[in-house]
């Protein structure tokens, strides 16, 4: 009876449809987890994992290499937003959309394109003869490894955040600093550092949290070395089923997530006292000049810039090309075989070209049509319920994608109850998945647009005599567009090389194209495994270029990695 | 069409001060209604109400004898055949400026000849015909005001409700906005309820204007009445630019006061008449002049106005008074004062 009975302009059927959605999104999957997890640790005898030692060592492998992967990813993140933001770096435009590539590379491809350029097989570093001789163990097969490749995967996490900070910072607050006398050093370390702090604070944090859910990189880098860390250790006991399994994966991803929320903990707790309300003329900094430096800092980011982007990139299209993994490259064994091999013969990787297609496609879709009146309703509810909707909306994204999985698996290793069908093993199961992990990306850029919206344009519609679902088609979808376009592509290029969710949802005939490229490297076959990495890394950049070329017709905080 | 009557109307938005307190208002059909007030008094929330934005918590609003809102039951307003001027006009950028006055026409189900007959009409009548294919982006502060405008008129509505919508415009629009508005009100009349804290837009515009503060109605009549004849202090510090000065009254007097009566109160007598009591009584700048045989009083400031030099003055007992002057006046001068008139508040 909401909408007979208020001057509230959402339908009645908008409030009951919120709440199932993120019941089923989001409260029960977790809910399921969290329940299993509690019952195997009391009742079950499932404690004796606590006991493990591997357990143990895997929480401290996690820890120290998310540990250390934080700080590279501050190091490196931190100073190509200090450096191409507030000062007159040349060519800052092109520098910053490569380096926020890193972001969207799926990591498994991150990790095989640096074996490809690092160790005794190396492609690249056999094609001019540098390779160490073979039998020399491949460095990146270490916790080392590991954190580095975290560092450089989620170094524009932390940009993203510290560039936003230093966005808004005022600029009347800089001249004035400047007119009191301060140099371009007081300055900065006076003014611009203390103002940044949250920010920097909040990207590390973020990044912590990602590397300790991350299962690319130490998949692909750990478990040959038989280094685990909890992602993988769940993998590992999930591939080895047994009669405990369900009660294992549920308190190890338990851990997982206690974990990330321990990040975050230590990221508000060092917030605190940090409340720094910005006030007045926001916009961009004038720009510090580099005078003498300006060369050779552009030189050195160009270096960085190709030490974490293009060689490995080059090391993945050399290691594509060439016959056999450990097969030196040359003029004559150029062979475009694995190409061909991947597209026209393996029945696997078109299967699962056609099944991330279908499913990220369809999960961008879905998401949207949830998206659109959970919006709604945030923006049209007072403040209160908007943030318990939006909080429980962005709670399976914040949790690491293996949870996810996990409680997915729990949810749905039975039949499902009145229908009595079984989702488990079928691509559905991995759509249900995606569209929990990925409510919050998608709901996002649309939220952002939305508030931005002036209200009155509503209201006038109302007094023009529209009712609700023709207020939504004529007016506020229109102007909703573009924010919609840009949310469906953000949740396709997401979902389209995803592994994390995948890895454990996936069965025969199911495999996406992250499970693929994961197989094939498992398996041996590192050149299909780069051949397919190329594709799509190919396919994520033209993504990423599509969205950049619209950027500016879209509304403000629309594409993530603008800011 | 009908009387629009709000009864006993209430709103209070969680704890605190109800934001609209027991408000009693009936706007005649046809009239044209300036709710004003500074801002925070609750003169949009009860525009919003009207409009069917925000639920009342208490009291009802009729049209004629349609119940709008009440305890029991609330027309959502899709269904109430009002209009509204928003104060960012609201037009929707992706239509066209004929799209956006065709609109509610469209929503009614009214197409084709019909339809397009009507938009031009409206669109004639607020003098943007040649505007018609072009987006609001395209347009200027005025005109997109003109287009919102046309929306309203286009439906013939019941009630038309302005929301500041003067406020975005710079000096000279406003007066041509004004008399559009006025224009508008003649041709179509519809009954107008207008929002505004500026007291000369009021006036200037209105058959009646209401005034509210924190929330409550203080007074409603015609300009004319309201200017001359405030009920209270609160109404008095709002309308004009009046000095209210606290002087011993006879109760039996009559509340407009003449040079007479006000110079006996101004004198210190040594002992008050036992019937005597302090009263406010609003002195109006113009009614003041400088003449000989006024009392005495101190030049505080003086403000070269263009036409005339705008004092304030201080009298024996310290109490502030405003007046005008044609010849320049120095700043801590002794003058003396005649006042012409006074109104007991």
């Amino acid at each position: 009876m909401l909408s007979r009975f208020s001057g509230n302009s959402q339908p009645r059927w908008l409030f009951p449809f919120v709440v199932l959605c993120l019941f089923l999104l989001s409260v029960l999957p977790l809910g399921r987890l969290a329940l299993t997890g509690l019952q195997s640790l009391v009742k079950g005898g499932n404690h004796q994992i606590l006991l493990e030692p591997s357990l143990w060592l895997a929480v401290w492998n996690t820890l120290i290499t998310s540990l250390w992967g934080t700080v590279i990813s501050v190091l490196i993140g931190g100073s190509f937003a200090f450096l191409l933001t507030l000062f007159n770096v040349r060519g800052r435009g092109v520098l910053a959309f490569l380096f926020m590539l890193p972001m969207m590379i799926p990591p498994q491809v991150t990790a095989l394109s640096w074996i490809g350029m690092t160790g005794p097989s190396s492609t690249l570093l056999k094609a001019i003869g540098l390779a160490p001789p073979l039998g020399s163990p491949q460095p990146l097969y270490s916790l080392g490894g590991i954190a580095l490749l975290y560092g450089v995967q989620n170094a524009p996490l932390v940009y993203l955040a510290l560039r936003a900070s230093l966005l808004s910072i005022p600029r009347d607050g800089v001249e004035a600093a400047r007119l009191s006398g301060a140099s371009p050093r007081q300055v900065l370390s006076h003014i611009i550092f203390p103002l940044v702090m949250p920010g920097l604070i909040a990207g590390a944090a973020i990044s912590f949290v990602s590397c300790v859910g991350n299962f690319g990189i130490p998949a692909i880098l750990g478990i040959p070395a038989s280094i685990y860390t909890l992602t993988t250790l769940v993998y590992s006991k999930f591939a080895s089923f047994g009669a405990s399994t369900f009660g294992d994966i549920s308190i190890l991803s338990g851990l997982i997530a206690v974990l990330s929320i321990l990040g975050l903990l230590v990221e508000e707790r060092m917030l605190r006292g940090r409340d720094f309300r910005v006030l007045g003329l926001s916009g961009p900094t004038a720009a510090f000049q580099l005078g003498r430096l300006r060369v050779p800092v552009g030189i050195l980011l160009w270096i960085v810039m190709a030490a974490i982007l293009f060689l490995p990139l080059l090391a993945l299209v050399a290691s594509s090309l060439a016959p056999a993994y450990g097969v030196p490259l040359t003029m004559k064994t150029v062979t475009f075989r694995a190409y061909e091999e991947i597209i026209f013969r393996q029945a696997i990787t078109r299967t699962a070209f056609q099944n991330s297609l279908l499913l990220s496609s369809l999960a961008a879709l879905i998401l949207l049509c949830i998206s659109v009146p959970v919006c709604y309703f945030v923006v049209r509810s007072g403040r209160r319920v908007a943030t318990l909707v939006s909080g429980l909306a962005d709670i399976p994204h914040a949790l690491p994608g293996i949870v996810i999985a996990v409680a997915f698996i729990l949810l749905c290793a039975g039949p499902l109850p009145l229908v009595g069908v079984t989702i488990y093993g079928t691509l559905w199961i991995i759509l249900l998945a995606y569209c929990s992990a990925f409510l919050s990306v998608s709901l996002r850029p649309v939220v952002s647009a939305f508030r931005q919206l002036d209200p009155s344009l509503e209201e006038a519609a109302r007094l023009a005599g529209a009712g609700f679902i023709r207020r939504m088609i004529d007016i506020l979808m229109p102007l909703m567009a573009p924010a919609c376009g840009a949310s469906v592509i953000l949740v396709f290029l997401i979902a389209s090389h995803e592994l994390t969710v995948s890895a454990l949802l996936w069965s025969a005939g199911t495999q996406t194209l992250g499970v693929a490229i994961y197989n094939l490297d498992d398996s041996g076959s590192f050149n299909l495994a780069s051949a397919l990495s190329v594709l799509v890394v190919v396919m994520v950049i033209a993504v990423m270029a599509v969205l950049e070329l619209v950027a500016d017709r879209l509304p403000k905080g629309v594409v993530p990695w603008r800011s | 069409m009908a009387q629009l009557s709000l009864n006993h109307l209430s709103k209070s938005f969680g704890a605190g001060r109800p934001a609209v307190n027991d408000l009693s208002l009936t706007i005649r059909d046809g009239g044209f209604l300036a709710l004003l007030g500074p801002s925070g008094c609750g003169k949009t929330t009860v525009l919003r109400m009207i409009a069917g934005f925000e639920q009342p918590t208490g009291g009802s609003i009729r049209l004629g004898e349609r119940v709008l809102a009440d305890e029991k039951s609330f027309i959502p307003p899709e269904a109430r055949n009002m209009a509204m001027v928003f104060q960012s006009y609201a037009l929707w950028p992706h239509m066209t400026v004929a799209e956006n006055v065709g609109y509610p026409l469209k929503v009614r189900g009214i197409g084709g000849d019909a339809r397009s007959r009507k938009v031009r009409e409206a669109l004639a009548s607020v003098r943007l015909e040649d505007y018609a294919d072009r987006r609001p982006a395209a347009l200027s502060g005025g005109q997109r005001q003109r287009v919102a405008l046309a929306r309203c008129l286009v439906t013939e509505p019941d009630v038309v409700l302005l929301d500041e919508p003067l406020a975005n415009l710079d000096r000279h629009l406003r007066q041509e906005m004004e008399e559009t508005f006025r224009e508008f009100h003649r041709r179509s009349g519809a009954t107008m309820v207008y929002v505004t804290h500026d007291q000369s837009e009021a006036m200037a515009l209105a058959t009646d204007v209401a005034i509210m503060s924190e929330g409550k109605l203080l007074q409603v009549g015609a300009p004319e009445a309201i200017y001359a004849e405030p009920e209270g202090r609160v109404v008095g510090s709002l309308i004009g630019q009046g000095a209210i000065l606290s002087l011993p009254i006879f109760p039996s007097s009559p509340r407009r006061l003449d040079w007479l009566s006000l110079s006996h109160a101004l004198r210190p007598v040594m002992q008050p008449h036992p019937d005597v009591r302090t009263a406010d009584v609003l002195i109006r700048p113009q009614d003041v002049e400088l003449a000989p045989e006024g009392i005495q009083a101190k030049v505080e400031t003086s403000l070269y106005e263009g036409e005339r030099y705008a004092l304030r003055l201080t009298l024996s007992d310290g109490q502030m008074l405003r007046a005008f002057s044609r010849l320049p006046v120095r700043v801590g001068e002794l003058v003396r004062v005649r006042i012409g008139s006074g109104w007991r508040l």
